[in-house]
């Protein structure tokens, strides 16, 4: 039998994946744009398994609207990282290091 | 949804219909009209603060099942939002045409983030406070982008848009717990249910999460890292907006949040403020002596000035309330007034970015060195300044609140900051130019004038503050 708490650790487990994914990752921004979506997923099971467990719709819905902003964020994501690669000529994250002080 | 959910809504329908219209126009009207759309832009924003006006109701009124709420808080903040993209329309217009830049993108992607600061701060349910941060922030990344061929630009860019991201991840697992212990998105729901909740521990837990959302688009130590980077990074005009409108917007969605929706939180977030408070007061104010670079000073001084707007948010009173809108706004007036100097000095090839740009400004341009000396000793806190009041009320909302040690903190750091804002002060008055060809200020009349009137304003509303007070006290009575 799975229970709310299965889903509920399995949101908190990949949302901890997600958090490490973008700070210990130091090699690749697309990681990094995964690792945000991954984040937004997790959130989206935690939403769908308390609407299904609470009988309550309003939670599923906000997941439609969470799923809309993250492909608008991915999209503005992978268009900064298109003009990075053309002004750096690299996606290497510890090279980013203009801006610092 | 009745007519009277679309009535209520009106400024909002205006400015999204009305930006669909600019952006289709841009599109289509070739170079030489470039100029309208900058006059067009001056207009709808106008015309929304007078939708706004129009639409002020004697109490609170909610549309569209309670997603919605308009009341005297959100008619404050969205006014002033709207003075401030205006004020930054004017400063930001010469640079972007001596540099060439995008001018059309820039106005409807500052307008769409002004529809999103108009929606948060009118937010009544978590998916609307979600969605209004997500307009906010995604114009944002989009505006930092927008000197597409500058590296440090893209770069700037793509450090907020990850940091943000997570931000916003933070904030959405946090509601997503507060709504698994609810079991509603409404945040007068959420207040209704909170005491009777059997899940306490679960909503704390959410709390913590949304706690640190919000201290992240405050851009409050320890979530600050992105900042200074954006600051110094982002095109001048772009750095004005990002330092003005969202702070007041971020003020409007703490309180939708935490005042609205978790006020029987509250012993525990007063006190995650209060932390968050301290360590933003002590890296604004010690950081930001060694920097070289003036927006990126102006980065730290704006850390340590919301680490004043939380003292005045932990208290947790209608007065702490108060003070903390007070604060957001006349913070955002002290920085277009200051971002609006440094693009007045700038021109095509020279940012005036450097403290040491200002070098001798008092021999080249005695008035803007004056008008840059009122800012500085106003961000300082300053009396009769308009900063000095900001600082005071809130540190008399922490006292009255019981937070004595608290307002120690605070007006030890204040006179820390002290320091580096007269180290401007004095660069200005005391110091030779390096050479004697750097610095003229812009030709643009417009700029000039709406320049000095937002530098003189700090000294005339120093004088007379109590009606401001008086507007922001009347957003929280009853």
């Amino acid at each position: 039998m799975i229970t709310l708490a299965h889903y509920i650790v399995l949101g908190a487990v990949l949302f901890c994946i997600a958090v490490a994914g973008i700070f210990i990752n130091r090699k690749n921004v697309i990681v990094l744009l995964m690792a945000i979506e991954l984040m937004l997923l997790a959130v989206n099971i935690n939403f769908i398994a308390f609407s299904r467990f609470l009988g309550d719709v309003s939670g599923q819905v906000f997941v439609f609207f969470i799923l809309t902003v993250a492909a608008a964020e991915a999209a503005i994501g992978l268009a900064i990282l298109t003009l990075l690669f053309r002004n750096r000529r690299t996606i290497n994250v510890a090279e980013f290091d203009d801006l610092r002080g | 949804m009745s007519w009277n959910d679309v009535v209520t809504l009106l400024p909002e329908l205006y400015l999204i219909g009305a930006i669909c219209v600019l952006l289709l126009l841009d599109a289509f009207s070739g170079a030489r009209h470039r100029g309208a759309v900058h006059w067009l832009s001056m207009l709808v924003l106008v015309i929304t603060a007078l939708l706004v006006v129009a639409g002020h109701q004697a109490t609170p009124v909610t549309a569209f099942n309670g997603m919605y709420i308009s009341d005297t808080l959100a008619e404050i903040l969205k006014l002033f939002a709207l003075l401030s993209v205006a004020l930054v329309f004017v400063y930001g217009e010469s640079y972007l045409c001596e540099r060439k830049v995008a001018i059309g993108e820039f106005h409807t992607l500052m307008l769409f983030g002004l529809l999103g600061i108009m929606l948060l701060v009118s937010a009544g349910n978590l998916v609307m406070v979600y969605l209004g941060v997500e307009l906010v922030t995604l114009s944002s990344y989009a505006l930092v982008a927008l000197d597409r061929d500058s590296p440090r630009s893209t770069e700037a860019a793509m450090k907020y848009f990850v940091l943000g991201a997570l931000a916003s991840g933070l904030l959405l697992y946090g509601m997503s717990m507060l709504y698994g212990a609810t079991g509603t998105l409404d945040l007068a729901g959420i207040a209704s249910t909170l005491p009777f909740t059997p899940h306490h521990t679960l909503a704390v837990f959410g709390l913590v999460f949304v706690i640190a959302g919000i201290a992240f688009k405050f851009g409050a130590a320890p979530f600050h890292m992105w900042l200074p980077d954006v600051y110094e990074g982002s095109p001048t005009p772009v750095t004005a907006f990002v330092a003005s409108a969202p702070k007041l917007a971020a003020v409007g969605m703490a309180l939708r949040l935490l005042d609205l929706g978790l006020m029987p939180l509250a012993p525990y977030w007063r006190e995650m403020l209060a932390v968050l408070a301290v360590a933003s007061l002590a890296i604004g104010s010690l950081v930001a002596i060694v920097q070289t670079n003036l927006k990126r000073m102006l980065a730290y001084s704006t850390i340590g000035h919301m680490g004043f707007l939380f003292l005045g948010l932990s208290a947790g009173t209608a007065f702490g309330n108060a003070a903390a809108v007070f604060y957001a706004i006349v913070y955002a007036l002290m920085s277009t007034a200051a971002f609006g100097v440094i693009l007045a000095l700038s021109r095509a090839g020279f940012e005036a970015d450097k403290i040491d740009d200002l070098r001798g400004l008092n021999q080249r341009s005695p008035w803007f060195a004056g008008m840059m000396a009122l800012v500085m000793f106003s961000f300082g806190g300053v009396p009769p300044l308009l900063g000095f009041f900001a600082k005071l009320l809130v540190l008399q909302a922490a006292i009255e609140a019981h937070m004595l040690w608290l307002a120690i903190v605070g007006a030890v750091a204040a006179i820390i900051s002290l320091f580096y804002y007269l180290h401007v002060v004095k660069v200005m008055y005391f110091d030779k130019p390096i050479d004697d060809s750097t610095l003229s200020v812009s030709s643009d009349a417009s700029l000039r004038w709406v320049l000095s009137l937002n530098a003189l304003a700090l000294l005339v509303l120093g004088v007379l503050w109590g009606p401001l007070l008086d507007w922001c006290q009347r957003a929280f009575v009853g």
